[in-house]
């Protein structure tokens, strides 16, 4: 141990020396992380959209739809809402695309929704605009169901009561359903820029260790393994050394980057507890992959390029890249990526208790300890002269 | 009992056998030569002896312990210097020594002062916090040899650590290595320089094509070869063809070239020599100098394979 402890502080004596792992540590991983988040964060953009409402009821439900459902809206994205007079004048907004859709609420509305008749609420969109006539359609159709809903519960109880009364009583039933969806949701509820920084930072962490481990084929082509295979320390000690270095500096890479994506990107990674356990985690796993890899070559060269290209598949497949999971058919390949449980844990952090991340965390320390003993089961193949 | 042994020493890269049952023991404070050619055996016999490379055969018994790859006790007794410079070359002189005199357990004053002693001992205290890539090759070799003299070795093992250095540093090489061998360590070096094999050794072993052809002191081998004088030619031309037509002479025991030079091995040089120079004038070949050498292990050398050390 004393040695390896050696190794490695003439090892990061030297990579001071040397701006490579800045590059691939920081710069590459928060500048692509940026780029990403530019370019395909669409998902996560907020609703752009126009509407108008021509309330023809002005009945106490149609009250409850404007206040209740479009109002929230506007309130969460970039979303204008504007009252007019009549349909007509909601059509001509359409048409001069000075709105994106007008939801049109008809005259009786109210007292057909109270006694349980059919009625109908109306969108009307422009053809420029499908995304804000999809949402429009979206919400009310929600709104339409909760009002089934609703009736259902009055039918059913047979009782008396206020619309009022019964739309809050429905807000509060239980919804077994919509909780089952909500898990599932959870999952991936970081933040597009969250994600991205974290896809990167794991990515880029497999460079990071590579250059490391790799560094004992430098040592060989510098003639320098030849004294530490002759020097009076095990075989174990050297790789010890070398991994300590890639999970040193892979760490280093993983506070910056995490630090900086926070306060320059705005991520937010969460609990900062379960955060670091899957950073160590994932460090570790990166390593374990990483040496294990690595006693399979016989050059830096050799081994970088088996390792780019490992790195490339397993962030491919991991979901680091782009968030592949949404692939269902690609989702069983993921689970056998360190990425895919550093990210998952991370996103079940952001929705759940620290307790969530134990089972990512033993997963990447699987990878962590199943590459390690494969190196060291193939350390005399690499540590020889 | 002997610091080094080594017994039927065997290895081969694929159909090639690079080291061919090779034995030989090394006595404390005894300074042991293995003199042959380029692709020889002597750095993969060296890399078995150390215990960096894996061997086929043989055992490696070091001040009465067995030694292989894994071993590390025995490691410690090592100082090493690989033929080749090895060395970081991002880090100054001293912290290579620093480094690699960690490894082997130095530390606090001991360290300090063993950098300083090896700085002298190498030349280059007033370098030494100096990265070694601005170092020149003599500068770098010195530091290569230094780094191996950190532990305080009973055994020094130094693979042809002369190549490419300016006459004056050899001679301070050399000189460093006697002053070791006088202070008890044991040594094993190895060269194609039959003159540093002269100077250092007391006993020489000439390895060839991965076989030891023969051992001793330098005096047992010059025996071998009986009354036999060397000449040197030195010329231009068909040195090939020169070569075809001396052989062909029943009174010259040897013949062959290498490095613009003829080799004879003849048993009285003085009656022979017009003979063998109008033998090379009527190949066509011109002839600058002409040495005569007493029996020496280049002799020793030619006799046992044919041909010159250097080719
Ligand atoms: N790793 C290897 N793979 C294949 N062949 C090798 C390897 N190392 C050495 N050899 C071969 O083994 C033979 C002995 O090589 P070695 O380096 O021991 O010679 P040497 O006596 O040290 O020569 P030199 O004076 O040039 O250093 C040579 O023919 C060489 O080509
Ligand atoms: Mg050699």
């Amino acid at each position: 141990m004393r040695q390896s402890l050696i190794i490695l502080a003439k090892d990061l004596r030297q990579r001071t020396r040397d701006s490579t792992l800045l590059v691939f540590g920081v710069v590459l991983p928060l500048g692509l992380a940026f780029l990403f988040n530019l370019m395909l964060g669409g998902g996560e953009r907020r609703l752009e959209a126009r509407y108008a409402v021509a309330d023809l009821d002005r009945g106490t439900v149609a009250q409850e739809f404007v206040t209740q459902v479009l109002e929230p809206l506007r309130a969460a994205g970039d979303v204008t809402i504007r009252p007019v007079a009549g349909a007509e004048e909601g059509r001509r907004l359409v048409g001069d695309k000075a709105v994106d859709a007008v939801f049109v609420i008809p005259a009786g509305f109210s007292a057909a929704m109270q006694q349980g008749r059919p009625t109908a609420l109306e969108i009307v969109g422009g053809a420029d605009s499908a995304v804000a006539v999809q949402v429009a359609r979206e919400i009310a159709q929600g709104y339409a169901n909760e009002r089934r809903m609703v009736q259902l519960a009055v039918t059913v109880a047979g009782g008396q009561a206020t619309d009022r009364e019964l739309i809050e009583r429905a807000a509060a039933a239980p919804r077994p359903l919509e909780l089952a969806e909500d898990s599932a949701t959870q999952r991936r509820q970081l933040d597009s820029t969250t994600y991205y920084s974290a896809g990167m930072a794991m990515f880029f962490l497999f460079f990071v260790t590579m250059m490391s481990v790799t560094s004992i084929f430098d040592e060989r082509r510098e003639g320098t393994l030849a004294r530490l295979l002759v020097a009076p320390i095990t075989r174990r000690a050297i790789l010890l050394g070398k991994s300590l270095g890639g999970v040193l500096v892979g760490v280093l890479s993983m506070v910056i980057l995490i630090t900086v994506s926070t306060l320059a990107l705005g991520a937010d990674w969460g609990n900062p507890l379960g955060v670091a356990a899957l950073a160590v985690a994932a460090v570790l796993a990166a390593t374990g992959v990483t040496a294990a890899v690595a006693t399979f070559a016989r050059t830096t060269e050799q081994a970088s390029n088996r390792l780019s290209v490992i790195a490339m598949v397993l962030g491919l497949f991991g979901g680091a890249l782009f968030p592949i999971a949404q692939l269902e058919a690609l989702s069983f390949v993921s689970v056998l990526t360190p990425h895919h449980w550093f990210l998952q844990g991370l996103g079940d952090l952001a929705g759940g208790s620290l307790a969530v991340v134990v089972v990512p965390v033993l997963m990447l320390l699987g990878f962590a300890v199943t590459g390690g003993a494969l190196a060291l089961h193939r350390l005399g193949r690499m540590l020889h002269w | 009992m002997p610091l080094l042994e080594v017994t039927g020493l065997r290895k081969s890269y694929g159909e090639h056998i690079a080291v061919d049952d090779v034995s030989f023991a090394i006595g404390v404070a005894e300074t042991y030569g293995l003199l042959g050619p380029n692709g020889a055996g002597k750095t993969t016999s060296i890399s078995m002896i150390v215990g960096i490379l894996d061997r086929d055969a043989g055992e490696v018994v070091i001040a009465g312990q067995p030694h292989d790859v894994t071993s590390v006790k025995t490691k410690e007794l090592i100082g090493y210097v690989p033929q080749e410079i090895a060395l970081y070359r991002d880090l100054s002189a001293r912290e290579n020594l620093r480094f690699f005199a960690r490894l082997y357990g130095l530390g606090g004053r001991a360290l300090k002062t063993r950098i300083e002693e090896i700085l002298e001992v190498v030349g280059l205290s007033d370098r030494a916090d100096e990265r070694v890539e601005g170092f020149s090759g003599g500068m770098a070799r010195r530091l290569n040899i230094g780094v191996g003299l950190m532990n305080r070795p009973k055994l020094l093992v130094l693979d042809e650590p002369t190549a490419g250095v300016d006459p004056q540093s050899r001679n301070a090489i050399l000189e460093s290595v006697e002053r070791l061998a006088d202070e008890g360590v044991a040594v094993l070096y190895t060269t194609h320089y039959m003159e540093e094999a002269e100077r250092l050794c007391d006993r020489v072993g000439i390895i060839d094509q991965g076989r030891l052809r023969v051992e001793g002191t330098r005096r047992e081998l010059v025996g071998l070869v009986g009354e036999t004088d060397r000449v040197t030619l030195q010329a231009d031309g068909d040195l090939a063809r020169a070569v075809r037509d001396l052989a062909e002479l029943s009174q010259l025991k040897q013949v062959s070239s290498g490095e613009g030079q003829i080799e004879v091995l003849v048993s009285d040089a003085r009656a022979l020599l017009p003979l063998i120079l109008e033998t090379v004038a009527g190949s066509g070949v011109q002839v600058r100098t002409v040495q005569v050498h007493e029996p020496d292990l280049e002799s020793v050398f030619l006799h046992l394979t044919g041909k010159a050390l250097r080719d």
